[in-house]
């Protein structure tokens, strides 16, 4: 039951998780400091900066895990899913490398002056230093998005065998294939990218807003840094109510592609086991009107699809319920909010605060979540061979009724794990990962809490009452040196 | 020139560019425990503070280069190395951890904890990279298909444990040099002036006697400099800086001293890119099974791709990477948002 491959998926779902906790708070988050730090620049308000260095000194934390989990991840194609790095190196390994070059030095390098760079750079050059950092998580995130979507939708490229010195490699009878890129940009932009990436950014944005209004709205129901609280709470609460609305109308363009070319893998988010009219949750016909604008339309079942390419149900069906029901509750509880906040009583409706406090685990968990869905509906494939399309482009079928797969092009996970490493190597790996990563959320909460708890450090008192201008300037660089934002235990 | 040599450079570049900068800060971490003060700690965990995060990133974007130019061989290496590198990950994050959380609170056992970490992680992170390069000098046992089919015991012989051992030599003794010139002038820094000669005696003994195994066991190596005798530059470029190190730090120039440590591992490197050349994993059983830089590679497109992407994008990577060495630059300082 727990063999090779079995381990080597859990291992991966283990530390590919704990991992995506930490992306997404960050890109959303860097949003949010690059317009901190920008209004600053403009505004020369005290209580910009001053909210700069609390929410930086969170983000840096929550950054530092993120880059230490992050390097499991890129070990791990190799340790645990060598077949598979034979056969998508060509493509998939292009994007890897990419993401190293162009996003990885990009985040380290100005992650120092981020952190460190307080009082030894204008502020000009850390607002600069704030954009990189910003835009290396962004850049990051594309570039392992286009290899994840080339493996659900692959395009660009070809199935070929191997060449040794000019001939087909044969091992024991059988011809060693791999994929091979045919055109960069059509395989970068395949069918699924954009539509995923939309998506895996949206969603970040939600989480990086609702972590911003649960610390905030913890400080409102605690009476402590009223002002700094309301103007980050009522910021966060825009963003993410865009952000929230955004999601939807991505979700629905996701939908749409994913049921072209993975109709397994939409079949199985609804538990649509016969091939007909499709509910969209409680709403009978909802999918088939979401997809053709007609509630009779026929949409593929479990049933045309042949029983050994059908991804496991009940986990994909409940990763993606659970992940659009978060979705709608995002969207409801930041309307009610935003309505409260134009009124103007918000922040007396303690309630709705505590809701916000709490609201960060259900952002966290649809991250989590929607990954979850993408990533367990393209079972039992690896790499997602084609969909057959007719030239309507509608998904054509097998003489006996079944979709029809472009299957030379898809690998099989059971097929895609490293053929030297065994089950008891695996099991001792979860275990490490497992106590090292319990350890390591253990300490990162603590932190967390350590600098919730001291709040945000007001950077100086002079700034506030000085009117001119004139000495804001000259006060610039030499009232960073006293300030106090992230105080060290002596 | 073909492709497959260029990548072959490139990652050459890539695996020196790791080895020189997060040499230092590995062996700053070998070095932890000598300073024996919480302030001396966390000087020398500052010196490294802001840098040593992306040094690391030299080895990540090797990793994915190696992935995406010869795919075979990453997925050898990787597999093959299971316990080994799963170890690699295990200090990698550890140390990061305790860099990164050590001076968050007060209490002594928080701190000795994490100053534990940090010194065991390092130490041992070196050391598998060192056990790395010795097998690859000697070459592990590998199937038709270019699968490692060894066992982890076969990987601990005495060659590759000598390896591990040269590397934290060395490591130690570039970080002792660069800990020397960021130090503020005082005891601190006179002790570390002492352990910068401990540490090079150490290497030079390994250094020695590595060369002296490397050229009996492993007829291999040399082979490739009776094709290109042009190399033996190296080798003589390689003493000269050996040499260079004492006789700097005796005149009083740490600097000098810390770059030829540095010409030091970047013609090892060197050297033991030349070992293996043509090679990528050398098969100890049958040569023919071994991974070449022309049967384990990506397509000519891709490996063009690549060189295009790594064209572009490594200008951009040195030219940041010395903007924030010179941000940091100067003698480090204990400040409110230090380590």
């Amino acid at each position: 039951m727990f063999d090779v491959v079995v381990l080597s998926r859990l291992q991966f779902a283990l530390t590919i998780m704990f991992h995506y906790l930490f992306p997404p708070l960050t890109i959303g988050m860097g949003v949010v400091l690059v317009y901190l730090e920008g209004m600053y620049l403009w505004r020369r308000e005290a209580i910009y900066e001053t909210a700069a260095r609390f929410w930086t000194s969170l983000y840096a934390v929550s950054f530092a895990v993120g880059v230490a989990t992050g390097i499991v991840m890129e070990f791990e194609f190799g340790t645990n899913w060598a077949a598979y790095s034979r056969f998508v190196g060509d493509v998939f390994g292009s994007a890897l490398a990419a993401e190293g070059i162009f996003a990885f030095f990009l985040e380290s390098g100005f992650l120092a002056v981020l952190v460190f760079g307080w009082d030894r750079v204008t502020t000009r050059f850390h607002f600069v230093a704030t954009i990189m950092v910003s835009l290396g998580s962004i850049f990051s995130s594309i570039w392992i998005v286009v290899a994840n979507s080339w493996q659900q939708t692959p395009a660009g490229h070809r199935v070929t065998a191997v060449l040794r010195d000019g001939q087909p490699w044969i091992v024991d009878g059988i011809t060693v294939l791999r994929a091979e890129l045919v055109d960069f940009w059509t395989a970068v932009l395949n069918p699924s990218t954009l539509n995923r990436l939309t998506h895996t950014l949206i969603g970040a944005f939600v989480l990086g807003s609702f972590f911003i209004m649960s610390i905030s709205a913890y400080y409102l129901l605690r009476g402590q840094h009223e002002d700094f609280a309301r103007r980050s709470f009522t910021g966060g609460l825009l963003f993410a109510t865009i952000a929230s609305l955004a999601a939807l109308v991505s979700g629905d363009s996701n939908a749409r592609m994913v049921a072209r070319y993975q109709p397994a893998k939409l079949a199985a988010f609804e538990r649509h086991f016969n091939t007909g009219p499709a509910n969209f949750f409680f709403i009978p016909g909802g999918l088939s009107l979401m997809l053709e604008g007609d509630r009779r339309a026929e949409v593929v079942g479990l049933d045309r699809i042949r029983p050994e390419y059908r991804p496991p149900v009940l986990p994909s069906y409940w990763s993606f319920r659970l992940m659009v029901g978060l979705g709608v509750f995002f969207i409801a509880i930041t309307l009610y909010a935003s309505w409260l906040r134009w009124r103007g009583t918000l922040f007396e409706k303690r309630w709705v605060l505590w809701v916000f406090v709490l609201a960060v685990a259900g952002a966290f968990a649809a991250n989590e979540l929607g990954w979850a869905a993408a990533e367990v509906g393209r079972q039992p494939w690896i790499v997602h061979p084609g969909v057959g399309h007719n030239e309507a482009g509608r998904i054509v079928f097998d003489t006996d009724g079944f979709v029809q797969y472009r299957l030379e092009e898809g690998l099989l996970t059971r097929n895609a794990v490293s053929e030297s490493v065994d089950r008891s190597e695996v099991l001792g790996s979860i275990l490490m990962f497992g106590l090292m990563y319990a350890l390591l959320f253990w300490i990162w909460i603590y932190v967390l809490n350590d600098k919730i708890q001291k709040g945000p450090q007001p950077v100086h008192a002079r700034e506030r009452t000085t009117t001119q201008s004139f000495f804001d300037t000259a006060a610039g660089r030499t009232l960073h040196e006293e300030s106090l934002s992230e105080a060290k235990e002596p | 020139m073909d492709l497959n040599v260029g990548w072959f450079i490139l990652l050459g570049l890539l695996l020196a560019g790791y080895a020189v900068l997060d040499g230092f800060d590995l062996g700053a971490g070998i070095l932890h425990l000598i300073a024996r003060t919480d302030r001396d700690r966390r000087l020398f965990m500052n010196a490294i503070g802001p840098i040593w995060d992306g040094n690391e990133v030299w080895l990540i974007t090797f990793g994915g280069a190696l992935f995406a130019a010869f795919p075979m061989a990453y997925a050898t290496i990787f597999s093959g190395f299971y316990v080994p590198f799963m170890a690699l990950l295990f200090a990698l994050i550890f140390r990061a951890v305790s860099i990164e959380f050590r001076s968050k609170m007060a209490s002594a056992f928080w701190r000795g904890a994490w100053d534990m970490g940090f010194f065991g992680s390092s130490l041992l992170a070196s050391f598998l990279f060192g056990v790395a390069v010795g097998n690859s000098m000697i070459g592990i046992p590998l199937n038709e298909r270019g699968a490692f089919t060894g066992t982890l015991v076969g990987l601990l012989s005495p060659y590759a444990l000598m390896a591990g051992l040269t590397v934290v030599a060395m490591f130690a003794m570039h970080g002792a040099m660069y800990l020397f010139l960021k130090l503020p002038k005082g005891d601190m820094q006179d002790r570390i002036g002492n352990w910068v000669w401990h540490t090079w005696g150490l290497f030079l003994v390994l250094y020695v006697l590595g060369s002296m195994y490397t050229l009996v066991a492993i007829p291999r190596a040399t082979a490739n400099f009776e094709r290109h005798p042009w190399a033996a530059a190296i080798v003589i470029l390689n003493v000269l800086a050996v040499a260079n190190i004492p006789r700097s730090v005796f005149r009083n120039k740490p600097f000098q001293a810390f770059v030829s440590s540095g010409v030091t591992i970047m013609a090892l490197v060197f050297l033991f890119g030349l070992a293996l050349w043509p090679n990528l994993v050398t098969a100890s059983n049958d040569p023919a099974h071994s991974l070449t830089i022309y049967n384990a590679a990506s397509s000519p497109k891709t490996l063009w791709i690549m060189f295009i992407i790594a064209a572009t994008g490594m200008p951009f990577v040195l030219s940041y990477t010395i903007a924030v060495y010179w941000t940091f630059r100067g003698r480090v300082e204990l400040r409110e948002h230090s380590y």
